[in-house]
């Protein structure tokens, strides 16, 4: 199973599923984080602690604790 | 801004309510602002916006009263500010919803328009932003999209004002005609769902306000109010058992075991179906945008941080160099102008009043305003350009060691300016652990109010090349302090799991000069305003307190020997000490000398123990408590008659540093303190911090003050 937390810089990944439940899996939904969404890696901060993502047209940074939970597939 | 008490707003028929309603950092704010030239607080990061706020202003005959909402990315409860906009919205009363959406990035804002057309209210959509996508070569064929959405979609620029008559006109169009009859279309599966639901509900002839479509749409989402309203409802027996049929079909059709997110996918689906239809992106753009060229050297791995404090340093360094620049003659003109006022003035006790009281007190925090202007544009520019979220996601890391989420560090910025909003913004963290460690830390980080006091102090004992780095390390050893007591109170009082940190990273944009003066200057003029009425009021209560009970005893055994003298320098000597004495013999010369055994050990004097007592009111009035005890007292030698003069000649190196070292820790001011509490929810955490930060600053100055004793 390969998470969001794996992928290199400019890897782009589609989503495949969510493993949360309630107000975190609302939040990355409300943010377009969801099932078939694309995803692409910007840039980590140091240490790899943190993420920048790009979905659609908008940025997000996330933890790298949020990022494990986003199971993705490469594309 | 309409000057009109918000209770005396006429309810008329030709008021109109409008609630504000968008995802965070889309231009609502400033959308009001440039309808009604309103002067609400606009910045480039998600959380500006934490509590609402009403505008009022008139178009024609019409009168409306808009609220500005904080941001939402979604219906939720997720933090307390959108919290603030479910509530509004579900509860109170108002006529229409403007729903302002990002038109560079329609398909995510539709994510929240789509959950509005299920509200049964009237909604206009105003696609925000407009001179934005023409540059980036978005067009979005607005009436197309009306027809298709069912609801008034206008474009419009809150920056260059396009469009805006257009929104008003189009709003009160909206409220002059029926409820609109949203178009949002649902996959067949669901579509069948809900025609059954809405079946049942006609033939049941179920009364409500809204309509039965939609009802069925809000059962089915799970909505909490709509259940509860249904709950007791007789009708509910046979329909709940239709609902959880109804709920498995959808669950199963998006093979999901969560009805929310498969209603967010029908959403998500709809909305890329309008996106489809409605947006045309001319020629694709370029593979890098130019957020993510800036962002490649901003956010880098290795140089990112460097860069943070480069720029930190640099802002300090302008502070105290620009600053300096205009303050010698902001004091030779207060030092003037007492003279030049003080010798029309015959009566003594009203002279002293006016030049040693109101002047010197109100002088000492004026003086300073060249060095809050400039420490007020960076934080303008920090805000407004969007560097903020980077600098949050930079720190992220760092500060979670430190038991702090990465978003802390937008009320902690804002701490650098003033304490009270930021304990306001601390409401963009979600969990109530961390928010209450976060409004914990925010003090640390020194205030505007609190420059004077170091630019004072640095500016007495250092040389000007070496001021900036000291006001530099000052400020970034008050933030790694904040981040120590972070980690101490979170192994201690805040134990817990960690929030998640999910965060927008919004585009760079230039901030237009018009906005970085205006919001500069509303902050300035507040520092003013404070200066000439609570900091002028607090210098003559000040100097009461020091001039008061005259002591003739005294005055008339100095008399005397000064009398029997004809020595000039014998003579300025004794008078020098009946000066001392008479403020030692004062209300306020009392009170610091009961409390001097107390700060004894940080190696303070009894008007430096006064200063800091008085400081708790505001840190202007400890400058200002200095300016009038130290123009009162025995400073009347030759040489300079400035403060920072005088500090420098009355006070050690050791002692200063401790002082700084208080005034960096302990409590930020009495209105921080009530906003605090506020926030917080509770007394007891003012009681709480009280004790914390004091025991804190006091152990710390002791330090400070034995190791500098022991260098110097
Ligand atoms: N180019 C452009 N920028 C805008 C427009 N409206 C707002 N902004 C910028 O967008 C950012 C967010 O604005 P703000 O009013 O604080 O958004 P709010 O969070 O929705 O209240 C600020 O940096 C504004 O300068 C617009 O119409 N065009
Ligand atoms: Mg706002």
């Amino acid at each position: 199973m390969k998470t969001l937390l794996d992928c290199n810089k400019t890897c782009v990944v589609k989503v495949i599923k969510l493993n949360t439940k309630g107000d975190l899996k609302q939040r990355l939904i409300s943010f377009g984080i969801m099932k078939e969404a694309v995803l692409e890696v910007l840039e980590h901060a140091p240490g790899k602690s943190t993420i920048e993502i790009k979905v659609g047209k908008m940025r997000i940074a996330l933890r790298a604790q949020e990022a494990e939970l986003i199971e993705v597939q490469k594309i | 801004m309409n000057e009109v008490d918000p209770k005396a707003c006429p309810i008329t028929a030709n008021h109109i309510k409008v609630a504000l309603v968008g995802q965070p950092n889309v231009g609502k704010s400033m959308l009001i602002n440039s309808i009604s030239n309103a002067h609400l607080h606009v910045g480039n990061f998600s959380g500006v916006t934490v509590d609402k706020t009403e505008v009022l202003f008139d178009y024609e005959e019409y009168s409306f009263t808009v609220i500005d909402l904080p941001g939402t990315y979604a219906f939720t409860d997720y933090t307390i500010e959108e919290r603030v906009t479910h509530d509004y919205l579900c509860a109170e009363d108002y006529d229409i919803i403007i729903n302002v959406v990002d038109s560079t990035n329609l398909e995510k804002n539709l994510q929240l328009t789509s959950e509005l057309l299920t509200m049964s209210k009237k909604v206009v959509i105003a696609l925000n932003m407009s001179d934005e996508a023409l540059k980036e070569k978005i067009t979005i064929n607005a009436k197309y999209m009306s027809e298709l959405i069912g609801v008034p979609c206008v474009q419009v620029s809150a920056v260059t004002k396009e469009g805006i008559g257009e929104l008003i006109e189009a709003v009160i169009k909206k409220h002059e005609n029926v409820r609109n009859k949203p178009k949002l279309f649902f996959s067949e599966p669901v579509e069948e769902e809900i025609a059954q639901i809405v079946w049942y509900l006609d033939k049941h002839k179920f009364e409500s306000a809204n309509t039965h479509r939609n009802i069925a749409i809000n059962l089915l989402k799970n909505n909490k109010k709509t259940y509860a309203t249904l709950h007791d409802e007789p009708i509910w027996t046979e329909l709940q058992p239709i609902l959880i049929e109804a709920s498995q079909h959808i669950e199963l059709h998006h093979d999901s075991d969560d009805i929310k997110e498969a209603f967010a996918e029908e959403y998500a689906a709809f909305n890329r179906g309008i996106v489809a239809e409605v947006v045309k992106q001319g020629m694709k753009s370029v593979k890098r945008t130019t957020t993510e060229k800036i962002d490649s050297v901003l956010i880098h791995p290795v140089a990112g941080i460097p860069i943070f404090l480069f720029f930190m340093w640099s802002l300090f360094q302008l502070t105290f160099e620009v600053g300096a620049i205009p303050m010698e003659y902001i004091d030779s003109f207060f030092i003037w102008f007492g003279e030049t006022l003080g010798a029309t003035i015959s009566n003594d006790d009203i002279r002293s009043l006016i030049v040693d009281g109101i002047i010197a007190g109100v002088g000492a925090v004026l003086l300073f305003v060249p060095n809050i202007i400039i420490l007020f544009i960076g934080i303008a520019l920090l805000e407004s350009t969007g560097y903020m979220s980077r600098v949050a996601f930079l720190l992220d890391g760092f500060f979670h060691k430190f038991g702090l989420h990465g978003q802390s560090f937008i009320p902690l910025v804002t701490g650098f300016g003033c304490s009270i909003p930021a304990y306001m913004s601390a409401r963009i963290l979600k969990n109530d652990r961390d928010r209450l460690l976060t409004l914990f830390i925010i003090g640390f980080m020194s205030c505007g109010a609190r420059l004077p006091v170091y630019v004072l102090f640095a500016g007495a004992f250092f040389s000007p090349e070496m001021a900036g780095n000291i006001l530099f390390l000052i400020y970034i050893s008050g933030a790694l302090l904040g981040l120590a007591a972070a980690k101490l109170l979170k192994l201690t009082a805040f134990k817990g799991l960690d929030e998640p940190f999910v965060m927008e990273m919004p585009k760079y944009r230039l901030p237009s000069v018009k906005l970085i003066c205006h919001t500069v200057l509303t902050k300035t003029m507040m520092y003013l305003k404070k200066a000439g009425t609570y900091i002028a009021a607090a210098s003559m209560l000040i100097w009461f307190l020091s001039n008061y009970p005259h002591n003739l005893v005294l005055e008339e055994s100095y008399a005397s020997m000064i009398s029997k003298t004809d020595k000039e320098d014998v003579k300025s000597k004794l008078k020098y000490e009946l000066d001392e004495a008479l403020l030692e013999a004062s209300y306020l010369g009392r009170i610091g000398k009961f409390s001097e055994p107390l700060f004894a050990p940080l190696g303070f004097d009894w008007k430096m123990s006064v200063a800091l007592q008085t400081g708790l009111a505001a840190k202007e009035v400890v400058v200002s408590t200095l300016g009038v005890l130290y123009s009162l007292g025995g400073d009347v030698d030759e040489g300079s008659s400035s403060l920072m003069g005088a500090i420098s000649k009355n006070i050690s190196l050791a002692s200063a540093i401790a002082f700084i070292v208080v005034i960096m820790i302990y409590l930020p001011c009495l209105a921080a303190s009530v906003v605090f509490t506020r926030e917080a929810g509770h007394i007891k955490y003012f009681f709480y911090l009280f004790a914390f930060t004091s025991i804190t600053a006091y152990v710390m100055a002791f330090f400070a003050y034995n190791i500098a004793l022991f260098f110097t």
